[in-house]
């Protein structure tokens, strides 16, 4: 056995739910006057960071019925997200290299779900 | 050997630094590794009857706290290796922690391997490392070799 369908879906919501992190974080930072304790006091810093142990929640919870070497490695599917609202909060552009690299990482989930018994 | 006259200072401490960030997210990488070795195995320790049970069992799991603490450590270390350098560099570096999870899980958890998953984690690798070099040229438009020479004084 690889993984259940239910870890599955709770690793592609622990994802989910990672990139919000990433981007709490960004923005936090970008609001902090750049001193350590200004970063760690930050509302956006701390909500980033509840946000991360959430999205480790649901990726233990996952990890509870499956391989390790199976669902993690779908971890990489953050990146699609997190690009995505780069673009939507940051107007960070989308680069031909970025289409590259997030469609790798979707052909490479698909091969392990390929191989997934 | 080199003397000190034909490098100039700013080019030996931009090499130096390159390599500092470099040795520090490859400890990301080993620590990232282990934190989700460890959140793996403390996932044993989790009880689903409940809701409360839930909370309560994973917060007074030592593995589990463990193996967040690791994934924090090694965030932080991330984030401050990233201050100094390019994400060009570092996102080939910091992918390899898929690698690394791989072996550990066939190691130490006795997981099976195939060739679906190395294809698979292969490709992912290469997918996370091709990110970075999207963001190095966002800044600096053109070759991957100028974000590679950035810092580096040419004569």
């Amino acid at each position: 056995m690889s993984a259940t369908m239910s870890s599955i879906l709770l690793v592609l919501l622990a994802s989910f739910v990672g990139s919000f992190g990433a981007v709490l974080l960004k923005s936090g930072s970008m609001r902090a006057s750049g001193t350590p304790l200004s970063m760690i006091l930050n509302p956006r810093v701390i909500a980033g960071c509840v946000t991360y142990v959430l999205s480790s929640v649901f990726f233990i919870l996952a990890v509870r019925q499956g391989e390790l070497s199976f669902l993690y490695p779908m971890i990489a599917l953050g990146y699609v997200w997190t690009m995505l609202w780069s673009k939507l909060v940051f107007g960070e552009p989308f680069t031909k290299n970025k289409f590259v690299g997030i469609g790798l990482i979707l052909v490479g989930v698909a091969l392990l779900n390929l191989g997934r018994k | 050997m080199a003397t000190s006259s034909s490098v100039d200072a700013p080019e030996l401490r931009g090499r130096l630094h390159r390599k500092k960030s470099i040795i520090l997210v490859l400890i990301c990488t080993i620590l990232g590794a282990a934190a989700q070795l460890l959140l793996k195995l403390g996932s044993a320790d989790v009880d689903t009857s409940s809701l409360w049970l839930t909370a309560w069992s994973m917060a007074t799991s030592v593995s589990l706290i463990g193996g967040l603490g690791l994934y924090g450590l090694s965030t932080v270390l991330f984030i401050y290796a990233l201050r100094n350098e390019e994400l060009s560099l570092l996102y080939p570096v910091i992918s390899l922690t898929y690698i690394w999870v791989t072996i550990a899980s066939v190691i130490f958890l006795g997981e099976t391997i195939s060739w679906w998953k190395i294809a698979g984690v292969a490709v992912i690798v290469g997918g996370v490392a091709y990110l970075g070099k999207g963001n190095g040229q966002q800044n600096l438009a053109g070759s991957p070799m100028v974000a590679e020479s950035e810092g580096v004084q040419t004569k």
